[in-house]
């Protein structure tokens, strides 16, 4: 099965979705990524959804676990490049990404990440 | 552009459907956001016919009422049925594991929505989105 590749950048993790997500894809990535997390001790993670034009129930809910198990791993996950047509069909989903740092773009995210952890010491 | 007949058994027939949806929204010129709302809400019946019906078909076609273009999409399954539709359709409500999102979610994304489905018969969501 194709995989999603994970990129190490200093004490981050990036992720950048360029394909059409199948579900088992989806859930490999969960895997991986919490797999990755504790090998390189990373304490962030950045998933980049610019190519994405759409986000169902399935792929929220993915982004809401990892979210979820990276805090569990002491990282911080943020999710960037959501495009406009897409944030305005999640919301009439009726999917709310309560919990989820989001930015516009990659850089964004990597910075919100670090001032996060910045202040946290 | 005629009407096509996909099959649905796998995660990866999921994502053609909702390819084959979007290449029917853009030559039916919805916009965007439309063609967004139309897709997501394809992909979300098109994983519950393979996840709860057992797997099926998509039939997705092009229409015009005379005054607007639109896209039809019918998503077909012989497998168990819904007993109870207005149950099945609340927010929050899933037999699975999902967050019971889809069918409901679903609904207020396209303009026109129906359900045929009874308790041992299969399963049948048609649902269009029509141009502005
Ligand atoms: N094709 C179908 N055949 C039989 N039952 C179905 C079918 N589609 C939906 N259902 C039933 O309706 C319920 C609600 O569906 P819905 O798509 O709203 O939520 P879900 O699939 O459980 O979760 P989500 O879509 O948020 O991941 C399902 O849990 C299932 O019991
Ligand atoms: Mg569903």
């Amino acid at each position: 099965m194709e995989r999603l590749p994970i990129l190490k950048i200093g004490q981050m993790l990036l992720v950048s979705i360029q394909v059409d997500l199948r579900d088992d894809m989806v859930i490999a990535l969960q895997e991986d990524l919490a797999d990755r997390i504790v090998e390189t001790g990373a304490r962030g993670v950045v998933i980049d959804i610019t190519a994405l034009d759409i986000v169902d129930s399935f792929t929220g809910r993915m982004l809401a676990t990892i979210a979820a198990l990276s805090r569990v791993l002491d990282a911080e996950t943020v999710v960037v490049g959501m495009r406009p047509a897409v944030a305005i069909t999640l919301v009439e989903l009726g999917l709310s990404l309560d919990g989820i740092k989001t930015a516009l773009d990659v850089e964004r995210g990597m910075r919100l990440l670090s001032s996060a952890r910045g202040t946290a010491r | 552009m005629t009407a096509q007949e996909l099959p649905i058994s796998g995660d990866a027939d999921v994502v053609r459907v909702r390819q084959a949806v979007r290449a029917a929204a853009v030559q039916a010129k919805l916009s965007l956001v439309d063609q967004t709302k139309l897709v997501t809400a394809a992909s979300e019946l098109a994983r519950n016919t393979l996840t709860y019906g057992g797997g099926g078909g998509a039939l997705v076609e092009q229409v015009d009422n005379g005054l607007r273009k639109g896209v039809k999409a019918v998503f077909r399954d012989k497998g168990p049925g819904i007993a109870d539709v207005a149950q099945a359709l609340t927010d929050g409500f899933t037999s699975g594991s999902g967050m019971g999102l889809g069918l409901g979610g679903a609904r207020r994304l396209v303009d026109e929505f129906a359900i045929e489905t009874a308790p041992g018969d299969g399963t049948t969501v048609t649902v269009v989105k029509w141009a502005r």
